[in-house]
């Protein structure tokens, strides 16, 4: 319990200190907020879709989630290139425990950071419906980033060195976002997109966030949750596995 | 203490450790000593835990590192050839991490983390992060959080390489003096001759991934009919330079360094 402990924390120390990581973070799905918010809203609107920063900021609060818990569980190869990686290696503790920690470590960073998005999208006059739902909409973001900060690190236990990671953003984040119904609804897309959404876990998150948000859905909580709980122990599974692989 | 019998490791076609035996006693300083590439790290590796051995056994204090894991990775501390500290903490938070990590009690692990600290001269500089340390300072950081879980075998992977004088002397004399101390046997490898001849009780010289010869500095002298060890070693090994291929490691440092010099 102590070895998950201070695992942890140590994700949580070296994100607190790293104000760039924390400032870059927002950046993009700020930026993604404003310009796609204001810049499509009119025509959203016309389209008789309603209010489209409304639509967008639980989009937005899942994309900096999936950013920053991607981030953290590639940080492995980070820890990897400069050694300290060796010194958890060599420690008498079950891997899965030092995976598990930072696992956790690298969700609640995630988590935190998604809350602040929260915050700013209220600054920019987005509304919440329902009070009572928020618990259910922090569930979600939960899960969201303990899958990805999964994800990254099963990518990471896999991948040598850095070289590989511009293949990871641009074939697997930049995709599982932009088809994750985040930015656009689901409903009337082509038939070959919309398969595809609902083969990407993200659309489960966007779309459970979007109905405790504003009561919008897609898919329906029940199978929101179920889809998430599902895919995010597969992936603590199989991150477990590959990272208790690793030889260095 | 330490125990290695028949052990080989092969990467593909290449043997890199062939079929080489050696026993280290309880409370020997042993120093492994080879050339670049000789398969000095890979035996280290072996040793604990982070490679399996192609064919052979080890045994640490009696303990098979490939069977029994995790009570062998209890018995010893390691310093890497390369930094293994994290940069972003402080030198008093990476010594905690490690006793967490070693499940050291947590009042042993202040009284010890501040007597190591004092030992290895960063007490002062305790709350500072690592990434403001030197290349000494981290090292010596290295050094006293391998000692704080008592282990009874140190690992020293070219400790010293890339320091001054004035602090590889200051290092040998804390790691002999905890040597009386703690009875820790010690297994090194470094490639300054007069270091090992200083500190080493016991040599073995490996080359080309097989023990040539073993023994106290003065036998192997006397073997070689040389004045020094590192005569001894040029007698033994031959002074042909042998080339080594810049790891991921290396390239990342140099890439490292030079967006820090953007960046001011």
């Amino acid at each position: 319990m102590n070895v998950v402990y201070i695992l942890w924390l140590r994700q949580l120390k070296r994100s607190a200190r790293s104000r760039a990581r924390i400032i870059g973070s927002f950046a993009q799905p700020l930026l993604f907020l404003l310009a796609f918010g204001f810049g499509f809203g009119a025509m959203f609107q016309r389209a008789g879709q309603g209010n489209y920063i409304q639509f967008l900021a639980p989009g937005v609060i899942t994309m900096s989630i999936l950013f920053t818990s991607i981030f953290a569980g590639i940080e492995v190869i980070w820890d990897r290139q400069f050694g300290f990686l060796k010194e958890t290696l060599v420690a008498p503790v079950p891997r899965i425990l030092i995976m598990v920690g930072r696992t956790l470590g690298g969700a609640t960073v995630a988590v935190l950071q998604g809350i602040v998005m929260f915050c700013i999208c209220l600054a920019v006059g987005f509304r919440t419906s329902s009070l009572p739902l928020l618990p259910l909409a922090l569930t979600f973001l939960i899960l969201t980033a303990v899958l990805f900060t999964a994800v990254g690190t099963a990518l990471a236990s896999v991948l040598p060195d850095f070289q590989g990671f511009q293949l990871v953003m641009n074939f697997l984040v930049m995709p599982i976002f932009f088809l994750s119904g985040a930015l656009f609804p689901l409903t009337n897309i082509p038939r070959a997109m919309r398969i595809i959404a609902s083969l990407d876990p993200l659309s489960y998150s966007v779309d459970g966030l979007r109905s405790a948000l504003i009561g919008e859905t897609h898919f329906g909580v029940p199978l929101d949750l179920a889809v998430l709980c599902l895919v995010t122990a597969a992936a603590v599974v199989l991150g477990g596995y590959l990272f208790s692989r690793i030889q260095v | 203490m330490i125990r290695a019998q028949g052990l080989v490791k092969k990467f593909g076609e290449f043997t890199a450790v062939d079929n080489i035996a050696f026993d280290v006693a309880k409370g020997e300083i042993f120093a492994f000593l080879g050339p670049n590439g000789a398969g000095k790290t890979t035996t280290i590796k072996m040793l604990t835990t982070l490679l399996r051995p192609t064919s052979g056994r080890v045994s640490l204090d009696g303990l098979d590192p490939v069977t029994h894991q995790t009570a062998a990775r209890k018995q010893f501390g390691i310093v890497f050839q390369d930094p293994s500290v994290d940069d972003e903490l402080t030198a008093y938070e990476n010594m905690d991490f490690h006793g967490v990590l070693y499940s050291v009690p947590k009042k042993l692990r202040q009284v010890r983390i501040e007597s190591l600290l004092k030992l290895f001269e960063l007490w002062d500089r305790r709350s500072d992060q690592v990434k403001h340390f030197s290349g000494g300072m981290r090292r010596r950081l290295e050094i006293a959080r391998s000692f704080l879980h008592t282990p009874k075998i140190i690992f020293l992977d070219e400790p010293t390489i890339g320091l001054d004088p004035q602090t590889r002397n200051q290092l040998w004399t804390h790691i002999k003096k905890l040597n009386d101390e703690e009875h820790v046997t010690v297994f090194l490898t470094t490639h300054y001759m007069e270091e090992a001849e200083r500190v080493a009780h016991r040599i073995a010289i490996i080359d080309h991934g097989k023990i040539i010869a073993q023994g106290t500095p003065d036998e192997l002298k006397a073997q070689t009919g040389t004045d020094t060890l590192e005569q001894a070693f040029l007698a033994l090994t031959g002074s042909t330079i042998r080339q080594e291929e810049a790891s991921g490691l290396d390239k990342m440092r140099t890439f490292d360094k030079a967006f820090r010099r953007v960046k001011g």
